[in-house]
């Protein structure tokens, strides 16, 4: 059982809880970095592309997670960002280090846009309203075929930095590298949002909208800001997930990757940055794990295919419905109490997780 | 100058008027409480107040300017906070957390020093926090700083409510029903911070509450309502000897008004 003596507030206000944290953290960065040395290429872009679902993780994270708003519309705004990122390189032969900020600001921009019509809406509505954005998302990428290629796809330009390729065939491990950093980043900025009056006023607003008023937090304003922070980090990972599919049109952004990304978050747990990354690894190594495990029923058996097609989105569906019955805080809910059973051993009690009830709510004036 | 002043201040939804012309005014330093029974439009006046309805006709002002062009988020910035009758805390935050949030109108750094956790971010947090510890000592909440609201008792839940409402440090305190719901001991503790939320922290009270004893304990004046409409304004000696406010709670009997 670890005790943690806190002499100052910079201790609560600090970006780690305490010395043996940051000990963990530091060491699981450096073993991210130097993964590529142990592993060959095609685990090096499997472990690149969870960090790309990992990152649009993040992005919806912050609006569903934090600010308790559910869009099924992210991506939507994976494409704006995609789509930015490449026309802005091979239309105007800007760099990437432009062309990939731009991206996130284009989705950004269009978050904020989308927030001002639907920010008085709440829950479910949120959700149809998010729904047809991705869905008018797809039409107008086809409509748009003049810039986006259209049904025939568009080719996403290999990344250089300073002359340096970053292609994921030819240079795995920077574009690994790569993707890293942006991750880092954004988990840098997501945890100084949460530990600053911004992060807590979306706490706020998801939480109780009525006291968020009562206090001073101006609704309107803190919904568009968190569409604006989430579809920005979306973009981003959208045109990350652009140079790792090589190319791209319409199919790539379809109302399905909405869904997989909010399915990734709630499997991975609501509400904190962990969530998106458990989610994200699901996400990624699910469809291998049971690629392999046909392999070998198929030697096993002998067969030719004992699985029918269709057995991943089975699998998802079946484990968001076991974790919604099961554990709705997600994997990382279940690591908490895992830890805390520890940490407290052999104090640790059944109830200690049990909710208590829950007090009516105003619903009168909303 | 009275600090807080409703004109003739008229709200109905649909066929029922909540509020009827009720005119009447908070001086500074004062406790003033609204009692009568259910329905008789206290809640309606601290919503009216807070801007989350706006009056038929009448006029809100306070310190003198009308508040009926402010938004809801911009009351606080004005100086008046309020606590709500069924709790409305943060759930799935800590007390900290809670009492945090509250120092929202105290914010003057903007979201993009904050991403990037520039240092005068982490001056202001030192701020707020000593801010927030403040109001845990005054409310002896510190054991449950860090545990989640949802996990609290009814009890702590509501003093944290009214600690949030404090760290936003106004010039007017809305309590809606602050003892509702709490035992004995706790509505004395109750009183007792009233009373030095007013002397120590210098902060106006405006409170609806049922319990009459905690109202004539701390109160310097009541008003009580009926049906929307002001009976008597007074000190609670007078109020609770008032005949139509008997009458408002327990009806007239045979033989006119007799206790």
């Amino acid at each position: 059982m670890r005790i943690v003596f806190k002499t100052s507030y910079d201790a609560d206000i600090g970006l780690f809880a305490h010395r043996y944290q940051a000990f963990w953290y530091v060491l699981l960065l450096a073993v991210a970095v130097g993964l590529p040395f142990v592993m060959n290429d095609f685990w090096i872009g499997e472990f690149a592309l969870m960090l790309i679902w990992a990152i649009a993780g993040m992005g919806l994270m912050i609006l569903v997670g934090h600010a308790g708003q559910p869009s099924l519309g992210h991506a939507a705004f994976m494409a704006v960002g995609a789509y930015t990122n490449v026309i802005l390189q091979t239309s105007l032969g800007w760099p990437f280090l432009v062309s990939f900020p731009l991206s996130g600001c284009a989705a950004a921009l269009a978050g904020a846009l989308l927030a001002l019509p639907t920010a008085r809406l709440h829950g479910i509505y949120l959700a149809i309203a998010t729904l047809a954005v991705s869905i008018l998302a797809e039409d107008g990428i086809v409509m748009l075929a003049p810039w986006t290629g259209g049904v025939s796809g568009i080719f996403a330009p290999d990344i250089q930095i300073f002359g340096v390729g970053f292609n994921r065939y030819v240079n795995a491990p920077g574009f690994y590298w790569l993707t890293l950093g942006v991750a880092v980043l954004v988990v840098l900025g997501y945890r100084n949002i949460l530990r600053s009056p911004l992060g807590r006023s979306l706490v706020a607003v998801r939480d109780s909208e009525i006291s968020a008023q009562a206090i001073g937090v101006n609704l309107a304003w803190t919904k568009a800001v968190s569409f604006a922070l989430s579809c920005g980090v979306t973009g981003l990972a959208g045109a990350l997930m652009g140079h790792f599919a090589g190319v791209f049109n319409h199919e790539t952004f379809t109302i399905f990757l909405s869904i997989t990304l909010l399915m990734m978050i709630v499997i991975g747990g609501l509400g904190s940055i962990h969530g998106a990354f458990l989610g994200a690894i699901v996400i990624t190594f699910l469809p291998l794990v049971i690629s392999i495990v046909r392999e070998f029923l198929n030697e096993r058996l002998g067969t030719a295919s004992v699985m029918p097609p269709g057995i991943e989105t089975a699998a998802f569906g079946a484990i968001l419905i076991a974790f919604i019955l099961l554990e709705p805080m997600g994997i990382y809910g279940r690591w908490v109490k895992i830890r805390t059973y520890f940490e407290l051993f052999p104090f640790c009690r059944r109830d200690m997780f049990r909710r208590q009830r829950g007090y009516l709510r105003t619903e009168r004036i909303r | 100058m009275s600090l807080l002043e409703l004109e003739d201040v008229t709200i109905s939804f649909g066929g029922l008027t909540a509020v009827e012309g009720a005119s009447f005014s908070v001086n500074p330093g004062e406790v003033f409480a609204l009692v009568g029974p259910n329905g008789a439009g206290k809640s309606t006046i601290f919503n009216l107040v807070s801007r989350y309805c706006t009056p038929s006709e009448g006029d809100i002002r306070f310190e003198g300017k009308s508040i009926l062009g402010c938004a809801p988020h911009d009351i606080p910035r004005l100086g008046i906070a309020r606590t709500f009758q069924n709790i409305e805390l943060f759930e799935h935050a800590t007390v900290l957390q809670n009492l945090l949030i509250g120092r929202h109108t105290h914010r003057r750094s903007n979201a993009i020093s904050e991403i990037l956790h520039l240092p005068g971010v982490r001056v202001e947090e030192r701020r707020h926090r000593l801010a927030a510890e403040k109001v845990i000592d005054f409310l002896d909440l510190q054991p449950y700083r860090e545990n989640l609201i949802m996990g609290l008792p009814y009890g702590v839940r509501k003093i944290v409510e009214l600690g949030r409402a404090l760290a936003v440090e106004p010039k007017l305190l809305l309590l809606d029903e602050p003892a509702s719901g709490l035992s004995a001991e706790e509505t004395d503790d109750v009183a007792f911070w009233i009373e030095d939320i007013r002397k120590v922290m210098g902060i106006t009270v405006l409170m609806v509450e049922h319990d009459m004893g905690l109202v004539s304990s701390v109160s310097d004046r009541v008003l009580a309502l009926a049906d929307g409409k002001t009976l008597v304004i007074g000190t609670p000696q007078e109020v609770q000897r008032d005949p139509a406010v008997i009458e408002a709670y327990i009806g007239l009997g045979d033989d006119g008004v007799d206790e």
